[in-house]
């Protein structure tokens, strides 16, 4: 381990580093500034540098440290995707309409990671209100990949992992709405975990689709990802929708033992389209996982092809009406000139606040929603949500977890995919099914391809049992070192390169 | 408080038979709002009674106010209607700045109760109204469009403030009977104590969806829907005029147009206020944020056990218990306060009529005229029930006559003492003495001896004098019946 790279850390290791007080959270975070100060100009991961608040947090760290506490997240350094609200900070969603406003009210999963005492240390980045899968989407400019500054990161939680894997935070949060968390793992090397529907409060989670978003980690490895999500999991009375349910020890369900586990694998993921170093890599980690004792099954998940048609429409039909509320009265932009009618307001304010992507959605989903339309579009993709469902639920009849790729290919190039929104679409061909079904889906680096860009595998099963999944994952980590490649330093790399 | 008997005026439609609607929007009487915890009460500073939630910013939740669900499940009970065992929230979208969110939150193919019905009296006896739902959704602000030139102003106190709206079947047949639900509707929500139903002040509103067609016929007309009617009153004559503007449209061989029309009251017209074009596609879709409210049947179970006496049951047994007439226990359960009012009184002394008599006079013209009905439950009343049940039994006793008891009465009002310490400070008891009354009598006759004579000769209306003097005389104690008796005896013997 060493302060000059922060990325040798991982929460784990800074854990044991922190509790034996060899080094400071103050040291910790002052070397994750650095290593922001560094980075950002060519990576851009970061909306905002939360530097005060960080030095506060992690003075208040060392306190508790000092008095011999001790926690999961005391002292590590964080980063949330700023779709979180925090109270204070600038939280614009990637979005111009949203520029300079700052929430009076945190997210839940804010207030959780606070109250462990981790140390906040920026906004993430993303696609304009979450919808992309490149962070291309960002009014605010796109985030690179850290492993190829050419690349991007995957979207939309696209800073939020370019954060992890460039060394800026040990963990971050991001949310999935169709694969927000799982295409960027995919995409920077990282383990990302999309948590069942439910399962993390979405209080204070600025809304894409509200009945697909969800909170979750990302970290360089399972044992992390354990960590972060026993903090952020659980009820909170101001989401109705997240389960009143207890929350497992997830790190004590890492016991590296999958002797006996039936992993599922899916026909229809390993079909057409599909590279072949991604479709290697993961047969190849599929393979290690039975030689540890695993029992590999071939299931069926029929309503596989629809899902993406489906995805954007409910989701884009939840975005029409979710988006409502920026309509320059309350909050955020406003453009008005005396003398326009409140037609013109809205239309101006939205015109300017909006990106195109956004725009889009916005049109889909009314459009999908309107009288005449709505029994052909919502309401035939809400049943065919229900068959996809019900493919997972027999599935599960027969296997305990599903292995599969997470992303069909590794990550694209800059501007590759911008001007063709249906091929940007197909990235998330493999995670919307999972969204659809409410699902715990994992994603872990499981080899790279012939540019050496990280390939991700995907664990998704059954509704609350993310335990198994990270077992799947862990017992995979404790016998590949996938997850302890690092890209190359991007200090001194880049500067000017990339504008 | 207007009774059944108020409004006399005869609609009269010749061949033409109207169909009428009723949309009913009741705010429930919950300390907050539907989905967050702000106060639901009026009266603030703008914009004081809001959060996050209600000003829809940018992550926050709705969370389901249980109280609410509450209210609305009584008066579904309390109507007869059918809960489903799941109802389900749904998005009613559209743009205005006083709707926080840019979508409603309502209920729309899943309501929460369905069936049920509402009885109302019409000439040709008892008629069931049945409802086709009752659903629960939030409120929105208020835009205030002329505080300033060039620009509107947003109060979102208002905003989430819970409503129930109970739709009914189209099965009112004439204005009287539209306002004969409206009370019906708006007498069981005070009964349950869930809505003040204050037309005038909104926290009950009306729409009317008003079609006609001739008698006999099975077909509906085409409808029009009339907002904007805050009055029982208003409510009679928008219906009126409507159904007379129809007939005359059809008459003349025009079509009606299916549309949304605004009740101008100072004009007493309806306008057209959107076309069926220019309606709005709210998009209706599930509330994610919401799950499907699955209700708990032992809950259900809990709150119908709980359920107070209906008005109509009270009414029944107010003829049956009290043998009092119809009109009188229509008048008496109008309210649930005054029906506990008359009640009370009645526990303590058991002459029924004459409680029910002295309640809907004097009682209930002082609480007009004070306005104490403006409050769901009237506490403060011109005087107490007990004091007036012992006042009535004053006179049933015979120590004070009806005529002094309004004297009584009206002291009670203005010091708030009790009956018998007000007769015995006063000395107004009644003089029963006929001895004292013989006297008072004689001294009367003997100082007019001509009205004496004109009497004799056939002049009968002279008692009335003679009477009027003795009572004078005695200060208006003597008991009236011994005087009549005994002036009687006088003049003839």
């Amino acid at each position: 381990m060493n302060l000059s790279d922060p990325r040798s850390f991982t929460i784990a290791t800074a854990r044991s580093a922190l509790d034996r007080r060899e080094l400071s959270s103050t040291e910790l975070t002052r070397a994750m500034l650095d290593r922001i100060a560094c980075a950002e100009p060519a990576l851009h991961a970061l909306l905002e540098v939360t530097e005060a608040r960080a030095l506060a947090d992690a003075a208040a760290a060392d306190a508790r440290l000092g008095r011999g506490e001790t926690g999961p997240l005391l002292g590590i350094p964080v980063v949330l995707k700023d779709i979180f609200a925090t109270r204070g900070i600038v939280t614009t969603c990637g979005s111009r309409i949203l520029e300079g406003f700052r929430p009076p009210y945190d997210s839940d999963a804010a207030e959780r990671l606070a109250r462990a005492g981790s140390v906040l240390v920026g906004k993430a980045n993303l696609d304009e209100f979450a919808m992309g899968s490149s962070n291309e989407n960002s009014a605010y400019g796109s985030t690179r990949n850290p492993w190829d500054l050419e690349r991007v990161p995957g979207g939309s939680s696209g800073g939020s992992a370019a954060a992890v894997a460039a060394g800026e935070c040990l963990a971050s949060l991001g949310t999935d709405t169709g694969g927000s968390i799982r295409l960027p793992a995919s995409f920077c090397g990282l383990v990302g975990l999309k948590p069942t529907y439910g399962r993390v409060s979405r209080y204070g989670v600025i809304a894409y689709a509200s009945s697909l978003d969800q909170v979750g980690p990302f970290a360089w490895t399972v044992e992390d990802i354990a960590a972060v999500l026993g903090v952020i999991a659980g009820h909170d009375p101001r989401d109705s929708t997240s389960v009143p349910r207890g929350v497992p020890d997830y790190t004590a369900a890492l016991t590296g033992d999958v002797r006996g586990l039936r992993i599922g694998i899916p026909r229809e993921y390993f079909a057409d389209g599909i590279a072949p170093d991604v479709e290697g890599a993961t047969r190849s980690a599929i393979r290690l996982l039975e030689s540890q004792g695993a029992q590999l099954v071939e299931i069926g998940l029929p309503h596989t092809e629809y899902a993406i048609a489906t995805y954007y429409l409910v989701a884009t039909a939840e975005a029409s009406s979710n988006l409502a509320r920026y309509d320059g009265v309350r909050f955020g932009l406003r453009r008005a000139s005396s003398g326009d009618s409140l037609i013109d307001m809205y239309r101006q304010t939205r015109d300017a606040g909006f990106g195109p992507e956004v725009k889009r959605r916005i049109l889909l989903g009314t459009y999908a929603l309107s009288a005449g339309y709505c029994d052909a579009y919502y309401l035939k993709a809400l049943q065919v949500r229900t068959l996809i469902r019900r493919d997972f639920l027999q599935a599960f009849e027969q296997c305990d977890v599903i292995a599969a790729p997470t992303a069909p290919t590794t990550a694209f190039r800059l501007g590759e995919k911008v001007s063709d929104p249906l091929a940007m679409y197909l990235s998330d061909i493999f995670t919307t099914s999972v969204n659809l079904a409410g699902l715990p889906g994992l994603s872990l680096p499981c080899g790279a391809d012939t540019a050496g860009l990280p390939i991700g595998l995907q664990i998704i099963a059954p509704a609350f049992a993310e335990e198994v999944a990270l077992r799947v994952g862990d017992a995979y980590q404790r016998a590949t070192e996938w997850h302890l490649r690092r890209p190359a330093e991007i200090t001194g790399l880049v500067s000017g390169k990339v504008a | 408080m207007s009774s059944p008997k108020e409004d006399t005026i005869a609609f009269d439609y010749g061949v033409w038979e109207p169909v009428i609607g009723l949309e009913v929007h009741a705010q429930l009487l919950t300390e907050s709002k539907l989905f967050c915890g702000c106060s639901a009460s009026f009266g603030a500073e703008a914009n004081a009674h809001t959060c996050p939630v209600c000003m829809g910013m940018p992550g926050v939740l709705p969370v389901l106010n249980r109280h609410a669900l509450e209210y609305a499940m009584r008066t579904a009970l309390a109507t007869g209607c059918t809960i489903p065992p799941r109802a389900r929230w749904a998005r009613k979208n559209y743009f205005y700045p006083d709707l926080p969110k840019g979508y409603q939150i309502s209920m729309y193919e899943e309501p929460l109760a369905v069936g049920g019905g509402v009885d109302i009296e019409t000439p040709s006896g008892r008629k069931r109204i049945t409802l086709t739902r009752i659903h629960m959704e939030e409120d929105a602000g208020k835009s205030i469009h002329d505080a300033h030139d060039d620009h509107s102003l947003v109060d979102l106190n208002r905003a989430g403030v819970p409503l129930m709206e109970i739709v009914s079947e189209p099965e009112i047949g004439s204005p009287l009977e539209a306002s004969a639900y409206l009370r019906a509707l708006r007498a069981v929500l005070q009964f349950l104590a869930v809505c003040d139903g204050n037309m005038e002040e909104g926290s009950m509103r009306c729409d009317a969806n008003v079609s006609v067609r001739r008698r006999g016929t099975e077909k509906l007309g085409t409808r029009t829907e009339i907002k904007n009617m805050n009055s029982f009153r208003n409510v009679e004559h928008a219906i009126d005029y409507e159904i007379r503007r129809q007939i005359d449209v059809i008459e003349a061989g025009g079509t009606i147009v299916q549309e949304t029309r605004l009740w101008d009251a100072d004009r007493g017209l309806t306008a057209s206020m959107r076309s069926k074009e220019h309606a709005h596609d709210y998009r209706y879709f599930p509330e994610p944020d919401l799950p499907p409210l699955v209700v708990d049947r032992a809950w259900v179970e809990e709150l119908r056990r709980g359920l107070p006496e209906l008005p109509r049951r009270r009414c029944e047994r107010f003829v049956a218990e009290y043998q009092l007439p119809q009109y009188d226990a229509e008048v008496l359960t109008a309210r649930r306060d005054l029906a506990d009012y008359f009640e009370a009184a009645v526990a303590l002394h058991q002459n029924a009529k004459a409680i029910s008599n002295w309640v809907m006079g004097d009682i209930l013209r002082l609480v007009r005229e004070r306005r104490l009905d403006d409050a769901l439950v009237i506490t403060e009343w011109p005087v107490r029930a007990e004091s007036l049940a012992a006042m009535i039994a004053l006179i049933d006793d015979e120590t004070i006559s009806g005529k002094i008891a309004k004297t009584v009465f009206e002291e009670m009002v203005a010091t708030g003492d009790e009956p018998a310490a007000i007769v015995r400070r006063k000395g107004l008891e009644q003089v029963t003495d006929t001895n004292a009354i013989a006297a008072a009598i004689d001294d009367v006759l003997a100082s007019h001896p001509d009205k004496v004579a004109e009497f004799r000769a056939g002049k009968d209306k002279l008692l009335g004098f003679f009477v009027g003097q003795i009572m004078k005389a005695t200060g208006g104690k003597a008991n009236p019946q011994s005087v009549n008796e005994i002036l009687r005896g006088r003049l003839t013997g």
